[in-house]
């Protein structure tokens, strides 16, 4: 038993390199894209894309194929001197949906600047790309780094990628929303890293399978665990902590307000969940009672803000006269499902919180998000573009000329609603039957409630688009077929994962302990 | 006679903040600033940590402080309005930072003694590096995936700077030189660089067994540059000349390089072959003092105010 002990957790496996392409891949890219003329910027990213997804189907096959956990120390440092990356299966599934949605994202940004040749190699057009892998490189990190600085350092990257997309196109109020964002991201970015600093002094190390293992210093961890938790929700925007996300999602381009409102409010989401999870201590330590109370606390002040996101925004979301403030609010709304998952997938001894149903559906609504979000902003694009306006008042009848773009968004708005065929169906179902079963009535009542509301916005846009206006809608310019497919696309994926079964999905499970390996002291 | 001049110190330090907190114009709060990041320096030497001694100094106080004096000097022309916080916004940022304060003090006087640490792990595995400084050795061999990172960080940010730039004056250069310039300035900015240079390659050099490194380095040459650049005797590259892109990627792209060999030759990503581990992190820090010294440059010289020539 104490050979086992000894020997390090982390062990590069087979497959572990794939973990380093996957961070460094778009790192060099962003290196090359500046050294190369602008005409070629755009060709490196889609060499780069190519690649990358092909990295994370390969390491999401391997993690099928194993059926154990990715794993890779740098440089043979072994932590807690050294690092470690490492890909469980939720890691994986965020790796691969990443990919998904950058290469998508691509593809609609590079027709969106084809329509217009002469800025082709101009400032906002040559800029986004470096912008786009840097986001890449920064989310695969923080999706498969093991370290607490090594994650910070991603976050970093992460918030300076992303808030110069936000105010790509140079406007003044675009770049006070920038402004405003990096702000509360900066703020978050100082919270985290005190909480980090806070967890070296207790235990001496950072990463995060040490930390999982150390007990005691019951004070400075709650300390910790609440600066770091507290940034980041500055970064994921959960209401009251959101003012600064819909000027910002929303005046950014279309193909920048897809990444930031899919992927980039995910990340700071993914590691409060690796926190909470991995990093505040287990119930088996020696202060369990105390120690438990305090993880649950936390869970409940996480629910409860979700549930005010979720009820909040969605009116707000309602209340918008543009679309793409709509969609903004919408994504402080479906973030907030995401906080409800906190009480809702607390495990038990016998049952690890990643084999609740709860856990299953947190993912799901984390990754069909994603995919919905992306195909709205990139159809709110398609109908700026066309109309020159995105007024939801003077839209009537926009579903005549664009039919493409009405039915992604009308598609992804299924999974916002929570309908069925759709991954936000099985997500809100997994969750209502997790909360109706975990005794949290309110709770349920709240996602019902998320459900009528996301509702009511998607379907006053779907009306507006059907409608028969009194004055022909004209386009100020035709919309290629190809740029509005690429939203239609990831609104059918969206759908699609709508057909996983709805109980505990495995791959969700793979590289966490077993249970019996759980409650063992 | 060491606790009074910590407590003179500390004295320092927080009348400083509470005048750069109180001050009425921002420039006096600037300067209030940099002379606190200096102090602090002088805190850090105190607690015997030379290396964020010296980075405090040059970034801190130094570079920073001349980002935010451009800044202001850039925004005082400007006929915007003056905003100044409401009392009760000054109250809540007052209530929460000494909140935050107290919690901190409150976890800190409470954290274990002696304090769990890596200290000793890391000098026991300096012999397989070479190397002398083990905070070099965290920086470069250890931890040398989040330093390559950080590197890329840094760039990002100047590509966000750069992308404020009008379109038309995208791929230009910034323009730092004042309309006139002072002759005090002109004259450091003719004797002071080759000292600054000289120093400069010392702390690269020196780095590797004693506190200093590339971070320090890139700094002294960017300020010994900007100074230059701001006296006037020499203009702002063009920001998308083949050079100034080769400088500013050469160090991340030869750190990146190196770890990609270390997958053919030492067994994995960004290990170093035994016994060559010290010049060839020699080798990175003197690409990557090179690119931090650009970086930093093109970053307080701020986006594009001319055309790009040719």
């Amino acid at each position: 038993m104490s050979a086992l002990a000894n020997a390090p957790f982390y062990v590069t496996t087979s497959g572990g390199y794939l973990l380093v392409l996957a961070i460094i891949l778009p790192a060099v890219a962003v290196l090359a894209m500046l050294l190369v003329p602008p005409r070629h910027v755009a060709r490196i990213a889609f060499a780069v894309m190519a690649a990358g997804l092909a990295v994370a189907l390969v390491i999401v096959a391997e993690l099928v194929g194993t059926g154990m956990a990715l794993a890779y120390v740098v440089g043979g440092w072994q932590p807690p001197l050294g690092l470690a990356l490492r890909a469980d299966g939720l890691s994986a599934a965020m790796l691969a949906m990443t990919a998904v949605v950058i290469c998508a994202t691509g593809l609609f940004a590079r027709f969106h600047q084809c329509l217009e040749p002469e800025t082709q190699d101009g400032r906002a057009a040559t800029t986004f790309w470096p912008l786009l892998m840097a986001i890449w490189s920064a989310l695969n990190a923080i999706f498969v780094g093991e370290d607490l600085f090594t994650l910070y350092v991603a976050l970093e990257l992460l918030t300076f990628a992303a808030v110069p997309l936000v105010c790509l196109d140079g406007r003044a109020e675009t770049i006070a929303a920038a402004l405003r964002y990096l702000m509360f991201a900066l703020l978050g970015s100082l919270l985290y890293l005190l909480g980090a600093a806070l967890l070296y002094g207790v235990f001496g190390a950072l990463d995060i399978h040490s930390l999982s293992r150390l007990d005691g210093g019951a004070p400075a961890v709650t300390v910790a665990l609440g600066l770091m938790i507290a940034g980041l929700l500055a970064k994921a925007a959960l209401f009251p902590l959101h003012l600064w996300l819909p000027p910002a999602h929303a005046g950014a381009p279309a193909a920048a307000s897809a990444v930031l409102s899919a992927l980039v409010i995910k990340a700071p989401v993914f590691l409060i969940l690796r926190l909470v999870l991995d990093v505040a201590p287990s119930s088996a330590g020696p202060l369990a009672g105390q120690i438990f109370i305090g993880q649950i606390l936390i869970g409940q002040i996480l629910a409860v803000l979700g549930a005010s996101s979720i009820l909040f925004c969605s009116v707000m979301a309602f209340r918008q006269q543009r679309l793409k403030l709509m969609i903004a609010y919408s994504t402080v709304a479906q973030i907030g499902y995401l906080f409800i998952v906190f009480p809702l997938a607390a495990g038990t001894e016998t049952l690890p919180a990643w084999g609740t149903i709860a856990w299953t559906g947190g993912a799901l609504q984390l990754v069909s998000h994603a995919l919905a979000k992306a195909a709205m902003f990139m159809a709110a694009g398609a109908v700026a573009e066309a109309f020159g306006h995105d007024r939801i008042s003077d839209l009537g009848g926009f579903g005549r000329i664009l039919p493409i773009s009405a039915l992604a968004f009308g598609l992804a708005g299924l999974s916002l609603m929570g309908l069925p065929p759709s991954g936000g169906f099985i997500a809100k179902c997994l969750l209502l039957t997790a909360a109706v079963t975990g005794g949290h009535p309110w709770l349920a009542a709240t996602i019902l409630a998320g459900g009528l509301l996301a509702g009511g916005y998607v379907f006053r846009i779907v009306d507006r688009a059907l409608a028969t206006p009194a004055v022909e809608l004209v386009a100020r310019r035709p919309i290629p077929r190809r740029l509005e497919a690429v939203a239609l696309v990831l609104a059918l994926a969206a759908v699609g994962v709508g057909f996983v079964p709805l109980q505990p999905f495995g791959f969700l499970q793979l590289g966490r302990p077993a249970v019996s390996a759980m409650v063992a002291p | 006679m060491n606790a009074l001049l910590d407590v003179v110190l500390v004295a320092g330090l927080l009348a400083l903040a509470l005048h750069v907190a109180r001050a009425r114009d921002d420039q006096g709060a600037i300067v209030g600033f940099i002379a606190f990041g200096f102090l602090l320096g002088l805190g850090w030497v105190r607690l015997a940590s030379i290396d964020v001694a010296l980075t405090e100094a040059a970034i801190g106080g130094g570079v920073t402080g001349l980002l935010l004096l451009r800044v202001e000097a850039h925004t005082r022309d400007s006929s915007a309005p003056d905003r100044t916080a409401r009392p009760i916004t000054i109250a809540a940022a007052a209530v929460l930072c000494i909140a935050v304060t107290a919690g901190l003090a409150f976890v800190i006087l409470n954290l274990p003694s002696p304090p769990p640490t890596q200290a000793p792990a890391a000098a026991a595995a300096l012999d397989a590096t070479g190397l002398e400084n083990p905070v070099t050795a965290v920086l470069l061999a250890y931890r040398a995936l989040d330093t390559l990172l950080e590197k890329v960080v840094l760039i990002l940010a100047l590509v966000g700077v750069w992308s404020l730039a009008p379109d038309h004056l995208w791929g230009g250069a910034p323009e730092l030189r004042p309309a006139v310039v002072p002759e005090p300035l002109s004259y450091l900015a003719r004797v002071l660089p080759p000292f600054g240079v000289l120093i400069a390659v010392y702390m690269f050099w020196v780095g590797a067994d004693a506190p200093g490194g590339t971070f320090q380095a890139g700094t002294i040459l960017a300020a010994m540059w900007l100074l230059v650049m701001l006296a006037g005797l020499r203009a702002a590259p063009d920001t998308r000349r083949v050079t100034l892109r080769l400088l500013l990627i050469v160090g991340p792209a030869v750190f990146l390089a190196v770890g990609f060999l270390g997958f053919a030759m030492a067994g994995g990503f960004l290990a170093y072959p035994a016994g060559a581990a010290k010049p060839i992190i020699l080798g990175i820090e003197a690409a990557l003092t090179l690119s931090i010294a650009v970086t930093l440059g093109m970053l307080v010289s701020g986006p594009s105010k001319r055309a790009p020539t040719s």
